[in-house]
């Protein structure tokens, strides 16, 4: 069990927004969190590396409760991309250099050159390695943000919808990247997602919010119209096409 | 993963070479500038004449008295408080997320400008002097400078407290600030509506900033305060630019941004404090600097920081030199010339930069 979350509450000035989050997950698996728009999934996922502290529960990564551990030693543990980075006056080289901070003292070394090098590589960020990235488009920003968490060297990735405000092209890369990490660098990925097909292509477990709580949760079995329309108040089908099931309001 | 740098890394070390290279040459200009600052003056000393002086050969005593008690200092401060200004101007627009980030941004000249006068008005402490011929006697300058400095750090303070009641947040900050400046704008209108014409005098007076007012004793003190600064910003560029990449994104690579916000703001206080408390108002350095330097090498806080110091010491020295000499025999004050070139410079700035 690489990630195993128990009974977290989290509160927002005295509003109570999450309550009785369980959920656990294996070595090299995508969860997606999913549910409507506000019910606290972002909330969700700054919980599970303390940067929102939740009220209660434990938050155990790889047997180690996150919530006990300082900033920057969950930050070499998870690697957290947010659904905006600011863009600066940096190569996208500079920025994937940044995930190397939770690991250096003074200054980076070769070493750290060498493995931004191989991230790069592997995500075929050849061509923009050294363009600044507030000249780059969306969907390289998120790629950059991306091979910054891997350059963590994280046990876990978060990614807080990685696909949105992306168009189809760019979604489909994306998560392809997610799936190929995921798979090559053993390491597991929760993420929050509002498309529901996507999420159902590329994600092994599913976790439905709804009021602030678990609703439903499993894989891809255990998800059934019903489901869909008591969290969303939407009535839907599912149907399988080549072995990719679809969502479609009825 | 291979065990030698490939292309890419190699590439990425010729791109950060050359920011050390545009650094590199900045502070030979510095130097260039320095020397020849020391040597133009109401009485002309030639450059390697200065260079012999400055290594410790007496050519002449004269020249000897000219230039250690006189143009020297005035030329380590005008390095000195530039550096200061420059690199606080980078860290404020840093923490601050905020292109307009500047050592005033907080009030902190206003407030000091008040404390001038509260120390002016209401502890008599008559005027500060400088160099130039028909300024007003000095009763205490030290009540005046201790003045200023209490009231920027209590700005400072007031912020701080806010910060804690409202969190850490930019937004927070800059809105203090601002209200802070100009409750002490109104409390220095108040000061001088009361005020005879020689205390008005001397309150005006000390808002300009001058590089000609620091003994080597505060020379020492200013370059202590800018010295640690420095030190603390360069620990921390890697913050900076994580913070840049946004909040979320820095406490994700484990940066405690709050801390850094408020540290960064404690620092940087400090060493605005400090020289405006000494020296008077020197605007737009702390603006223009950062963003010259951004033109010239990016936002990277590994160079950005030595690259605005070497900028500001290198602006601010060239300016003061010029207002040394372009009314002689009147020094003007280089806080003049300094507001007079940063509108044009940073309208021009907006004009041609791809953002600011």
């Amino acid at each position: 069990m690489i990630l195993e979350v128990n009974g977290v509450e989290f509160q927002y000035r005295s509003k109570e927004v999450l309550k009785d989050i369980k959920f656990h997950l294996k070595k090299n698996e995508v969860l997606a969190i999913l549910g409507p728009n506000g019910v606290g999934k972002t909330t969700l996922l700054k919980c599970m590396n303390a940067i929102l502290k939740p009220k209660n529960g434990t938050i155990l990564v790889d047997k180690e409760d996150v919530l006990k551990l300082e900033q920057i030693d969950i930050a070499r543990r998870m690697g957290y991309v947010p659904q905006r980075c600011e863009p600066a006056r940096l190569t996208a080289f500079d920025s994937i250099l940044l995930g190397r901070m939770p690991h250096m003292k003074w200054n980076i070394s070769p070493e750290d050159i060498m493995l931004v090098e191989a991230t790069i590589k592997k995500l075929h960020l050849e061509d923009i390695a050294l363009r600044y990235i507030d000249e780059l488009s969306g969907g390289e920003l998120q790629k950059v943000g991306i091979a910054r968490a891997i350059a963590q060297n994280p046990k876990l990735l978060l990614l807080d919808e990685p696909t949105s405000s992306l168009d189809l092209k760019n979604q489909l890369e994306i998560l392809n990247i997610v799936r190929e990490v995921v798979k090559v660098e053993n390491v597991s990925a929760v993420m929050t997602m509002h498309d529901l097909n996507l999420a159902f292509r590329y994600a092994d477990k599913f976790l439905f919010l709804k009021n602030g709580t678990i609703f439903a949760a499993g894989s891809m079995g255990d998800i059934t119209p019903q489901v869909i329309e008591e969290v969303y108040g939407v009535p839907v089908t599912i149907q399988n096409y080549m072995n990719v099931s679809v969502v479609i309001p009825v | 993963m291979s065990n030698s740098e490939g292309d890419i890394a190699g590439r990425y070390r010729e791109h950060t070479g050359r920011k050390r290279t545009y650094i590199l040459t900045g502070f030979a200009l510095l130097l260039v500038a320095a020397v020849l600052s020391i040597a133009m003056g109401s009485v002309d000393i030639p450059p390697l004449d200065v260079v012999r002086t400055l290594a410790g050969h007496t050519v002449s005593t004269t020249w000897d008295s000219i230039i250690w008690n006189v143009r020297l200092p005035q030329v380590l401060t005008a390095i000195v408080a530039g550096a200061g200004l420059a690199v606080t101007g980078v860290v404020m627009q840093s923490i601050l997320r905020n292109p307009l980030g500047s050592p005033f941004t907080l009030g902190i000249s206003n407030a000091a400008a008040f404390g001038a006068a509260f120390s002016v008005i209401i502890l008599g402490a008559g005027s500060t002097s400088s160099r130039v011929g028909d300024a007003v006697t000095i009763n205490n300058p030290y009540v005046t400078t201790v003045a200023a400095f209490v009231f920027a750090m209590l700005v400072t303070l007031v912020i701080l407290a806010f910060s804690k009641i409202r969190g850490t947040s930019p937004e927070v900050m800059i809105l203090v600030g601002v209200a802070m400046g100009s409750l002490f704008t109104a409390g220095t209108m108040f000061l001088q509506y009361f005020a005879d014409d020689v205390q008005l005098a001397s309150m005006v007076f000390w808002t300009f900033g001058d590089t000609a007012r620091a003994s080597w004793e505060e020379l020492g003190l200013i370059t202590a305060i800018v010295a640690a600064s420095i030190v603390y910003f360069t620990f921390n560029r890697w913050k900076y630019n994580a913070i840049d990449a946004g909040d979320e994104t820095a406490k994700g690579l484990g940066v405690n941004v709050e801390r850094v916000r408020l540290w960064g703001m404690l620092w940087a206080s400090l060493v605005t404090s400090i020289i405006v408390a000494f020296l008077g108002v020197i605007g737009f350095v702390g603006l223009i600097c950062p963003h010259m330097t951004r033109r010239i090498i990016g936002d990277d806080h590994r160079f950005l920081i030595t690259g605005s110091i070497v900028m500001g010491a290198l602006l601010l020295l060239c300016a003061d030199t010029t207002a040394r000499l372009m009314m002689q025999p009147y020094q003007l004050p280089v806080a003049v010339l300094t507001s007079f070139l940063g509108a044009p410079t940073f309208i021009y700035l907006i004009l041609k930069g791809r953002r600011i």
